[in-house]
């Protein structure tokens, strides 16, 4: 099964999605994202999607619940690097991702965790 | 068309008054067209059908048909495309009956050859008004389509703030290329701020608003704070009524407000020099 790495950078997780995400490999990384949070107290989460082009109901929803989850350990997640086509299909899905942030690129979505903390 | 002999006739009734009946018919065309093309241009282009005419009725040759319906439709489109009229682009081709008429009435054993010519005439006509209005379909259709790409530009204010002033009608095809230029236009630019003027827009019904309330949220997913500007009166009272919800959406009575914000949000103030 594929494993998308999580790595720790100063105060913040950083996830970069460079597969197409299936859901079993999505699943695992909430988890693994979970576990690593309890672990090192990280304050932030950033989850870099541009590499993504395609993504369904399910990989919304779980960017969601990776954002109330993080919630719970105090830490604000960033999606970052969104194409615009992946933005347009989860609005026309419905989807919002409220309890996430957003930025165009890694460098803002830092930008945006720094300034809060 | 007829194969009893009768075209033969006629053919040849043509051929011998070649010059008197395509005279007679350009004469008839130019009156018509009151001098929007020469005279010397028509006779070319009537000397050209008139051959053509004489060879599908004397059954010269089995293309003969196809040819003179290719360069009808090639004349009628031309036509469609200066601008003529309807009536003027048919008209080309039925004044060669009248041209032909004039002669026959002299001749009264000639006619009936003259009623199944003045068929085959009737046929063409069709045609032309048929090419005429399918060249003009076409027309229309590149026409939106030049001005559904002139109608939806993306401009940047500042750095890091675009915005797209929209001006007509907003609908399903519309504000998907919007949603698609602008979401493109934030990427590109790295702006991260997005002013939707729609000073334009002169109505806004649910569907508009649904329309606009996805682009800003797509616009959100990218990381993008947009900003809907430009609401006439009038559109805020059928908003109200309409019961449509903005939510949390920033909107700003003129784009320089909306421009203000977007300042202010980005940590810039604008100071006398």
């Amino acid at each position: 099964m594929d494993k998308v790495p999580i790595s720790k950078i100063g105060q913040t997780l950083f996830v970069s999605i460079q597969i197409d995400l299936q859901d079993d490999t999505a699943i695992r990384l909430q988890e693994d994202l979970a576990d690593e949070l309890a672990a090192t107290g990280a304050r932030g989460v950033i989850i870099d999607i541009t590499a993504v082009e395609i993504v369904d109901s399910f990989i919304g929803r779980m960017l969601s619940t990776v954002g109330s989850v993080s919630r719970l350990f105090d830490a604000e997640t960033v999606i970052v690097g969104m194409r615009p086509a992946v933005a347009i299909t989860l609005t026309e899905l419905g989807l919002s991702l409220s309890g996430v942030r957003t930025a165009l690129n890694a460098e803002k979505g830092l930008e945006i965790l720094n300034g809060k903390s | 068309m007829e194969v009893d002999g009768t075209n033969e006739r006629m053919a040849a009734f043509l051929r011998d008054n070649h010059d008197k009946i395509a005279g007679r018919w350009c004469d008839l065309i130019v009156a018509g067209v009151r001098g929007r093309t020469s005279r010397e241009e028509v006779r070319r282009e009537l000397d050209d059908l008139y051959a053509l005419v004489i060879r599908v009725l004397s059954r010269a040759d089995e293309h003969a048909g196809g040819e003179l319906t290719a360069a009808l439709d090639e004349l009628s489109r031309s036509r469609a495309r200066d601008g003529f009229s309807p009536t003027e682009t048919a008209l080309g081709v039925f004044s060669l009956k009248e041209a032909v008429y004039e002669l026959v009435v002299d001749a009264a054993d000639l006619v009936p050859e003259f009623l199944a010519f003045s068929r085959m005439i009737d046929d063409l006509g069709l045609r032309t008004f048929e090419e005429y209005s399918a060249a003009r379909e076409q027309i229309i259709s590149d026409q939106a389509t030049a001005m559904l790409e002139l109608s939806t530009p993306v401009v940047r204010l500042w750095a890091g703030i675009i915005a797209v002033p929209l001006v007509g009608t907003l609908d399903s095809a519309r504000t998907q290329l919007v949603m698609e230029k602008l979401l493109d236009t934030l990427v590109a630019t790295g702006a991260d701020h997005a002013v939707i003027d729609i000073t334009g827009v002169p109505t806004v019904d649910t569907e508009v608003a649904q329309h606009l309330l996805k682009t800003v949220s797509a616009a959100r997913l990218l990381g993008a704070d947009c900003t809907i500007s430009g609401i006439r009166p009038q559109v805020a009272q059928t908003i109200v009524s309409l019961g449509i919800e903005f939510g949390d959406i920033a909107t700003k009575a003129t784009l320089a407000d909306a421009l203000g914000l977007a300042l202010s949000q980005a940590g810039l103030k604008v100071v006398p020099a």
